[in-house]
């Protein structure tokens, strides 16, 4: 830990990772809510993995490979989303399939590429140790997006994540508004390869807020709450990673899974602790009644 | 307000509904009773438009029953969120606001006091800041009854909306939509024909066609035709 911030003092990289980290966790707090209460977070893992395709072409044509992972990430959700609304009784399996031959292009892609090869590594598993100050600009910028997308159209994100029915006979256009959430799903998980990768992206964007889940009882609660978990998890993976040289993404998701799996199975006894309490009181007025 | 106009319809096998014709005036509050599978619920959702007629044709307020249905307030009979879902009961009363306020943002000031005043009517504005996961069967149907309400519709249509809870809370709910039909009208689903007769003001038995549509006393030969078996009417005197 002390070596950890006096290192921090001294290294720019490491002031990047950590803001990555933050931000970051921003995005996921507020998108992963709504991955989770609506839940899609196997969509959301086909949307990440589809998008090593389009880095790998984007890499075999010599292009940028964010710009490839965001054009493949919006095309998976698009693809994603099309399946989830015309072809629902075979949902699973067709993400399932965009899942895997998305992944399957880009490793073909990347294998074909002359040169230099690609660290197909830091793809999988982020390099968050890797991050510039540019993409620090990037991912404050897709953030800005995100909110102001979700605050613009809350009222429709919650009507159609609470109950599509409801939501289309008010006169919300649902679909449209399906495929806007799915489209800030892909650019979250975009901006979240470099911090953990595109294997690990769907920890961050499901954990925090499934932890978040159990204590509070509204979305705008649920996002600030799984925001700032999600901060903890990613400066807490950093540090723990830095010491003992581990790589930094997978640090923070096992320390996400920990708290997650500490959370669910505190929070039966938590829920007990407050039923006993209740009997308590409740007897406690039996006893005065009784003595009337 | 409603018109239904020879509807058929099919989920792709057997007719679920045939032939049926039924007009509902202003003001009217309408039981439609008949057994399960008989069509009722399916006779609503062709009503507001979610699924369209394989023949014949519904109006709703004049107007074909999409254009008009943000005037209609819906209750359906297994509410499709997930009971745990994260929301109190005041937003999900709010939600009923969505089409009647600004489409941009969140809900502005001015729609909190129509959802207030729906949840007072319902009876449940003491559980504003409760979370959804906590109410009880009776206490969730009337906070749906109070999102139906913030709509400020002209029509409610309920389906079944006593089939979870006891018979001492489906007596408040009825005296509760009899007390609403007196500035809406009503359309509210049953299976129950001889507890809902003496609430509404007509009852119409639906059992893939419309067997009956009246105003007078039901009889035992009524409900032969409608259930198939003959059955013992017991009269209730109020």
């Amino acid at each position: 830990m002390g070596e950890f911030l006096r290192a921090l003092g001294e290294h720019a990289f490491l002031q990047s990772a950590l803001v990555a980290g933050l931000l970051a966790s921003v995005a996921c707090g507020v998108v992963g809510t709504y991955v989770v209460v609506k839940r899609i977070g196997y969509l959301a893992g086909g949307i990440s993995h589809a998008v090593l395709g389009g880095m790998g072409a984007a890499y075999f044509l010599g292009a940028d490979p964010m710009g490839g992972a965001l054009a493949a990430a919006l095309l998976a959700a698009a693809l994603t989303g099309w399946v989830t609304l015309r072809r629902r009784e075979q949902e699973d399996t067709l993400i399932s399939a965009i899942w895997a031959v998305g992944m399957a292009l880009g490793v073909l892609f990347i294998s074909r590429t002359p040169g230099y090869s690609v660290d197909l590594m830091s793809y999988l598993f982020g390099n968050i140790l890797m991050v510039r100050v540019r993409d620090l600009w990037v991912m404050a910028g897709v953030n800005a997006a995100i909110l102001g997308t979700v605050a613009l159209l809350y009222k429709q994100f919650l009507a159609v994540c609470f109950d599509e029915e409801l939501a289309r006979l008010r006169g919300v256009p649902v679909e449209l508004t399906y495929l806007t959430l799915l489209a800030l799903v892909a650019v979250t998980v975009v901006i979240l390869i470099k911090v953990v990768g595109l294997i690990l992206v769907i920890a961050l964007l499901t954990l925090p807020a499934a932890i978040a889940r159990q204590y509070v009882t509204t979305l705008p609660a649920m996002m600030v709450v799984s925001a700032l978990l999600g901060g903890l998890f990613t400066s807490g993976g950093l540090t723990l990673s830095y010491g003992p040289d581990l790589p930094a993404g997978s640090t923070m998701v096992v320390v996400a899974g920990t708290a997650y799996l500490l959370s669910t199975l505190v929070g039966p006894l938590r829920k007990r602790a407050v039923q006993w309490g209740a009997r308590r009181r409740r007897e406690g007025c039996q006893t005065d009644r009784d003595a009337l | 307000m409603i018109e239904i106009d020879r509807v058929c319809f099919g989920y792709g096998g057997p007719l679920v509904l045939e032939d049926v014709s039924l007009s509902v005036p202003p003001g009217e509050f309408l039981g439609l009773v008949g057994p399960n599978g008989g069509g009722k619920s399916t006779l609503l959702k062709i009503i507001l438009g979610l699924i369209e007629p394989t023949a014949g044709r519904v109006t709703l307020l004049g107007r074909r029953p999409t254009q008009a249905r943000r005037a209609v307030g819906y209750v359906p009979q297994h509410p499709v969120f997930p009971r745990d879902f994260p929301i109190t009961v005041e937003d999900a009363v709010l939600l009923g606001r969505i089409g009647r306020t600004r489409w941009w943002g969140g809900f502005p000031a001015v729609d909190r006091p129509i959802a207030r005043k729906a949840m007072r009517e319902t009876e449940v504005g003491d559980l504003a800041g409760r979370s959804l996961a906590t109410l009880s069967g009776g206490q969730l149907q009337r906070v749906l009854i109070a999102q139906a309400l913030a709509s400020e519709p002209r029509v409610l249509l309920l389906d079944e909306p006593t089939a979870n809870i006891d018979l001492r809370v489906e007596s408040d709910i009825y005296s509760l939509l009899k007390h609403l039909s007196a500035r809406l009208t009503i359309v509210v689903v049953s299976h129950d024909v001889g507890f809902i007769s003496q609430y509404v003001t007509r009852v119409a038995c639906l059992n893939r066609t419309l067997l009956c549509h009246q105003t007078d006393a039901i009889t035992g030969q009524t409900i032969e035709a409608l259930y198939g078996t003959p059955v013992r009417m017991i009269h209730h005197r109020h």
